[in-house]
């Protein structure tokens, strides 16, 4: 029985109480890791367990994927740059040689790690899971205990299937009422890091709840618990819901017939407690949300597509000013700058925060019978949401708007693939990252949603989608 | 891994915010071995202009600054990719310490697994301590064991987690402290399989 057993709980405190191995003085848990996703960047972890001698403990619950590194053209040929060969090749290498599945680029079912994960019934409510990837906070989506980590944890838990972990404070950021039409969870992200800061719930476990967090799709969930790490969270959670539950069945990996109904009543009883405290809790008014861009080099630098970049001269906080000022440097503004005045270069709609299917619905009501003003890049989730995509025609509405319609994988929202925006190019996009130099060397990223990307192609600036989904949606 | 208990160096001042991983090693960088050594990538893109030579833009590049193991940044150091190749840039760039108001989690957790001090001040002492390196102070001295640290002047205290501070006093590896559970964690696992039997992987 765990220690916090009998008292009310959170949706995370019950996770985490049944996956304590042990505990040990100075106040950490060893945790039992139920899934532990590699990518191409796993290499330094499978050297460090090569150094040691050591081999992988649970290849059965760990599962490999291709996407930072993999081509999104030309899939059908060697991959020409010898360094991103190499890389794919050798997480071919590493988990053949410890009896890892691997969704490799000969894969139906590829794509990217945390768009995968979920269609393939991998990732469960209730379970602990953890990838070398940031954006491993996506799965708590479904009620998982889900976290990114670092190369020598990946190490660790593929050589124990366990990780020591300091249980994170609780945060409870609940959304209240309903969104306006338009309005959807990547705007809902972006407006409360905007109001905490990129740092704003560093050290916390978010718990997002309210109406407005149940009224959203799963897909609409995973991109708000996807973005959770963008606001210094260690993790995002959503309890799970009759929703969770018929998104789960029938997928490939997940438990089916009896075993599923015995699951699913030990995940509906995940829900926090009516009474369980958090540390911190947020409330935001749904209803307030308007469709939200960034101006800046940090997801926190965001504000409402009707408004403006901010003024250093006015801004109070010399920290806050100076940083705001090197940021409309880097991204060639003007202070007080009108947001729908800013032209962009290119657009890319992808990544594993807005290239499920319903994000690619979403841009193609925007771009249907339109041209894009600008040229574009628009890679699916997964090789399977491609696929579906195809079959509901939504391909010929993107490449007849005049934008490219490419294979799966990160693709240009991190670049390591030769995806690139040019330096000085400025680029409108559902990822999840406007870093300097995220989307490469010198490139300028606006973050928004896949509405207000395909609204940015067709008016070649930052503009408003809502006027453009009239009667569409 | 070496244990960490006071560390005196010059120190280098980066008056930035939110510098995040993919700055502190863009992502091109990524797919050379550790072996060859990760500290040349540093900050690449803030300091080297196209012809790959310092722009000088970064104290980093500063003669005066040569040799520094202690880096003072803004809030939010650290932050976006879990990418422990940001870590091995800095470690292999010779720093062990960087003293901001609030780290990354993923990055501070990496930074100590490398022997990397993530030392959380105050914004006031932050700020006072950029202006003070701004105007020619070169050394400070870190000491993890009173959590203080000091230049000219008072004592600044800082901040870091007391499970952080125990690994890099003793210089304790998880893995092998883990390893040596081997059998404690298969108990558990054959207890949770009877738990919850569905949370195993169906089809393989």
């Amino acid at each position: 029985m765990s220690p916090s057993a009998g008292r009310p709980r959170t949706l995370f405190e019950k996770v985490w109480d049944q996956h304590v191995v042990a505990t040990r003085g100075d106040g950490t848990s060893l945790l039992f890791i139920d899934r532990h996703f590699v990518h191409e960047g796993s290499h330094h972890a499978f050297g460090k367990l090569a150094e040691k001698g050591l081999a992988v403990a649970r290849p059965d619950l760990t599962f490999g994927v291709a996407d930072h590194y993999v081509p999104t053209r030309r899939r059908e040929a060697a991959i020409a740059d010898e360094g991103v060969r190499s890389m794919v090749e050798k997480l071919s290498a590493n988990t053949r040689a410890h009896g890892i599945l691997l969704f490799g680029l000969d894969d139906p079912r590829q794509g990217i790690v945390h768009v995968v994960g979920p269609e393939q019934g991998l990732t469960l409510p209730g379970l602990t899971m953890v990838c070398g990837d940031s954006h491993t906070s996506t799965h708590g989506a479904f009620g998982a205990l889900a976290f990114g980590i670092g190369a020598s944890e990946v190490a660790h838990v593929l050589a124990t299937q366990t990780l020591w972990q300091k249980k994170p404070k609780r945060m409870r950021i609940a959304f209240e009422g309903e969104l306006a039409p338009g309005v959807g969870a990547k705007d809902m992200a972006l407006a409360w890091i905007a109001k905490l800061g990129a740092d704003g719930a560093r050290g916390h476990a978010i718990e997002y709840a309210g109406s407005a967090v149940s009224a959203l799709s799963m897909e609409g969930r995973l991109t708000l618990c996807n973005l959770s790490i963008e606001g210094g969270g260690r993790l995002g959670m959503i309890a799970p819901d009759p929703m969770t539950l018929s998104y789960v069945r029938g997928r490939p990996f997940a438990p089916e017939g009896a075993l599923f109904d015995r699951a699913a009543e030990d995940w509906l009883a995940l829900a926090s407690d009516p009474d369980a405290a958090c540390d911190r809790e947020v409330v935001i008014a749904a209803g307030e949300i308007a469709p939200i861009v960034t101006w800046g080099t940090s997801p926190e630098d965001a504000a409402p597509i009707t408004g403006a970049a901010p003024d250093p001269e006015r801004m109070a906080d010399p920290a806050r000013a100076a940083h705001a000022r090197e940021a409309l440097r880097y991204m060639g503004l003007a202070p007080g700058q009108k947001l729908t005045d800013i032209r962009v270069d290119r657009v890319f709609i992808g990544s594993c925060t807005n290239a499920r299917i319903e994000d690619l619905r979403a841009a193609a009501a925007v771009l249907a019978g339109r041209k894009a003003a600008v040229p574009g890049l628009v890679s699916p989730g997964s090789s399977l949401v491609k696929r579906q995509a195809e079959e509901e025609g939504l391909d010929r509405i993107f490449v007849e708007a005049g934008l490219d319609w490419v294979a799966s994988g990160c693709s240009m929202c991190v670049g390591m693939n030769g995806d690139l925006v040019a330096p000085g190019e400025r680029c409108a996009s559902t990822t999840n990252r406007n870093f300097k130099g995220r989307q490469g060397p010198g490139a300028r990223t606006h973050l928004m949603s896949p509405a207000m990307v395909a609204a940015a192609a067709v008016a070649g600036r930052l503009a408003d989608a809502r006027p453009l989904l009239q009667g569409r949606v | 891994m070496e244990p960490f208990r006071r560390l005196e160096g010059v120190a280098c001042p980066l008056p930035l915010a939110s510098v995040d991983t993919d700055q502190l090693i863009p992502a091109r960088f990524m797919k050379t071995p550790r072996a060859e050594g990760y500290g040349r990538f540093l900050l690449h893109d803030l300091r080297f202009g196209a012809d790959g030579a310092p722009t000088g833009a970064l104290a980093l590049d500063d003669p005066a600054r040569a040799g520094a193991r202690i880096l003072v940044a803004r809030r939010n150091f650290g932050a976006g990719s879990s990418r422990e190749a940001a870590v091995y840039a800095l470690v292999d760039a010779g720093f062990r310490c960087v003293i901001a108001p609030s780290f990354g989690d993923i990055f501070a957790g990496n930074a100590v697994n490398n022997g990397l001090l993530p030392a959380i001040v105050s914004e006031e002492d932050a700020e006072r301590l950029l202006v003070a390196l701004d105007a020619g102070l070169d050394h400070l001295t870190v000491d993890l064991e009173t959590q203080t640290i000091t230049e000219a002047g008072e004592p600044i205290p800082f901040e870091i987690d007391p499970v952080f501070r125990e690994k890099l006093l003793n210089g304790w590896d998880d893995l092998d402290l883990t390893l040596a559970r081997r059998d404690e964690i298969a108990a558990f696992a054959a207890a949770d399989l009877e738990r919850r039997p569905w949370a195993a992987p169906r089809l393989r």
